[in-house]
């Protein structure tokens, strides 16, 4: 109870009640997760459910378009007779589901080889950090593409596309860890060296407990800030691969398939099937790059460049 | 003597890179798709098929078969292409200009608007048009490239329907290059892609070029120029630009790079013939040889312009050979 109460009456608090963008766009994110996530539960139809789609009701307008609109469409249908509102809100709930899991698996490796690499330096050290160089200096998201490509050659379209979530988080989570990994190292280094750490070791504590329970609390603030970027990053990604065909299948679609899959259809007037989609990956980002930029304000770590 | 030292680690660096691209793209053709099936079909017994195979020497070693990969790959030979006939490197070498066209057309773009607005952003920062200009900037990061594509299409072909939406419209042959630089045409082709390529380093470069140039704003040499009594103008744009510049150059050299990836989403949307369209048909072939070609080539764009970028900018300061030093 008292450790809530250190926590509402801290400077980060005041700071996020006094900022209005930070209010709009944290409930913004919040409400996007909580609708994605009750999607079964909420949505009215089954976009997995093939006897709930009937072809007959395709390309169906949006309520507000009059006419055709069909009242148990709100959003209208895509080109296989889907509600768009449905598949929107399982298709989020599938791309935050891939943007949380790709973070949290750079996160995993990011940190634990920083970790390692200031803490115990050396020859370790420099190897991965060698590796970081190398793999920063190869675009992330070319190494995205050319590996979801490769397996997708390999596998061929149908098993790839039951196992699209796994490749996807493996991809785009190993394709980034070296952002965390130097963040992590710099700080260590940093940490490294003040007398707590020095106490520490005196009174006989393991090293690893030093690293995790000592050192790596210290270094959570820069890690919060590159995690909010991140994850925008990797919900776009993600969309990216899938809107190119190397991502989620069209049967399950998430927002990039969605956007790819109606893509053709704005050049015959069904602009909503592409562009629906589109908006609410375009929010979803924007609520995230906001929140991150404002952490970044009030947390100001040093982010390190290099 | 210490510049030879860094430019050799660099070099040394960048063969590493490509040895390791090379076995990734051998291990691709050593698992992916039968070549034998590709060359006489299905219809062969399976004694035949042995015969080929030994005759081939798809049974030698892993690093026999290696060797060979690479002794042809360094022969600028990458195998045929299954769908084209035609050998892969040569079909990628034809739609590299394509690609290149494209990325010149975005560079221009965001050589032009970056440094003006991201000078502006720096010596005005409290201005109104400066808070608009940054706050656009989180939105520009905020759409993915192949957005910006879907709704230039959707806004300027569709609806205005002013420009085209696909292809490179006609191209002219000048020595070997087929540019669309140079026809109405062609310019009016390479318009909208250009735009959705450059709109997603255009805020990175504006935020970048704004935060050097106010870093260097606080410097001591330009308050001396400030006390020395030299005009506003000459400060700004003689003293202060020079040294704003020049790692945004270092960046600008890495973001090459990925610029090249981006070109494969945008060659998507406008249907552009270029190194990644054919990439993306590739994969959904299975055309193996072509697929390698693609990773062979983009990895050793990247690889040069990375090296490039680092020895020439080390010439120019010299601080980064000693940082590199110290490590």
């Amino acid at each position: 109870m008292n450790k809530i109460r250190l926590f509402l009456g801290s400077d980060f608090i005041y700071r996020f009640r006094q900022d209005r963008a930070a209010q709009g766009s944290f409930t913004l994110f919040v409400l996007f997760v909580l609708f994605a996530f009750a999607a079964p539960l909420i949505s009215p139809f089954d976009p997995y459910d093939r006897l709930q789609i009937d072809l007959m009701d395709s390309e169906l307008p949006p309520l507000w378009q009059g006419e055709n609109a069909d009242a148990r469409f709100l959003l209208g249908t895509d080109a296989q007779g889907r509600d768009m509102l449905s598949t929107i809100l399982y298709g989020t709930r599938i791309s935050l589901i891939i943007g949380f899991c790709a973070v949290g698996l750079q996160i995993f490796l990011g940190v634990s080889i920083g970790l390692i690499s200031g803490y115990v330096g050396g020859r370790i050290d420099s190897f991965f950090m060698r590796l970081a160089d190398i793999q920063l200096s190869l675009s992330t998201l070319m190494i995205a593409i050319i590996a979801s490509a490769v397996f997708k050659a390999s596998f061929g379209s149908e098993i790839y596309g039951d196992m699209a979530i796994l490749v996807l988080v493996l991809v785009i989570g190993i394709a980034e860890w070296p952002q965390y990994a130097r963040t992590v190292r710099a700080s260590v280094l940093a940490e490294r060296s003040k007398e707590y750490v020095d106490a520490a070791r005196v009174i006989g504590l393991p090293r690893w407990r030093i690293m995790f329970r000592h050192v790596l609390p210290n270094t959570l603030s820069p890690i919060l800030v590159i995690s909010t970027v991140q994850i925008a990053n990797a919900i776009i990604s993600e969309a990216a691969l899938s809107f190119l065909g190397l991502g989620m299948p069209v049967n399950k679609p998430s927002l990039g398939s969605l956007i790819s899959s109606g893509f053709e259809f704005i050049f015959s007037g069904s602009w909503w099937i592409t562009v629906i989609p589109s908006l609410v990956l375009v929010v979803l980002i924007l609520s995230i790059n906001l929140l991150g930029d404002w952490l970044r304000d009030v947390l100001n770590p040093r982010l390190y460049k290099d | 003597m210490e510049y030879i030292q860094f430019a050799v680690r660099r070099l040394l660096q960048a063969t590493v890179v490509m040895f390791v691209i090379s076995l990734i793209g051998f291990s691709i053709q050593d698992n992916l798709g039968d070549p034998l099936r590709e060359l006489v079909g299905q219809s062969v017994s399976e004694e035949v098929r042995n015969e080929l195979r030994q005759e081939m020497g798809l049974n030698d070693p892993f690093f026999v078969q290696y060797r060979r990969f690479v002794v042809n790959a360094v022969q600028f030979d990458l195998g045929n292409s299954y769908f084209f006939k035609k050998p892969a490197l040569q079909v990628i070498g034809d739609k590299f200009q394509a690609t290149m066209e494209l990325v010149i057309g975005a560079t221009l773009i965001i050589v032009l608007i970056s440094v003006p607005v991201g000078v502006y952003c720096a010596i005005r920062p409290r201005s109104l048009i400066t808070r608009v200009v940054m706050t656009l900037s989180i939105v520009g990061i905020s759409v993915p490239v192949f957005l910006t594509a879907i709704f230039l299409i959707y806004i300027f072909s569709v609806e205005l329907g002013w420009m085209p939406s696909f292809g490179r419209g006609e191209t002219v042959q000048v020595g070997g290059w087929s540019t669309g630089f140079l026809t109405a045409d062609g310019l009016a082709h390479l318009v909208l892609p250009s735009i959705s390529l450059a709109s997603i380093m255009l805020p990175l470069f504006i935020r970048l070029i704004r935060a050097e140039m106010m870093e260097v704003l606080e410097t001591d040499y330009i308050r001396y120029a400030w006390a020395k009594g030299l005009s506003t103008n000459r400060v700004w744009f003689l003293h202060a630009l020079k040294n704003t510049l020049l790692p945004v150059i270092t960046v600008g050299g890495v973001q090459f790079g990925t610029m090249i990836a981006y070109t494969i989403l945008t060659e998507t949307v406008f249907q552009w013939p270029g190194m990644g369209f054919i990439f993306l048909e590739a994969v959904n072939r299975v055309d193996t040889p072509l697929i390698i070609a693609y990773i062979i080539v983009v990895g050793l764009i990247f690889v040069v312009t990375n090296t490039v970028v680092d020895v020439v900018y080390s010439l120019v300061n010299p601080t980064v050979r000693l940082v590199g030093q110290r490590q």
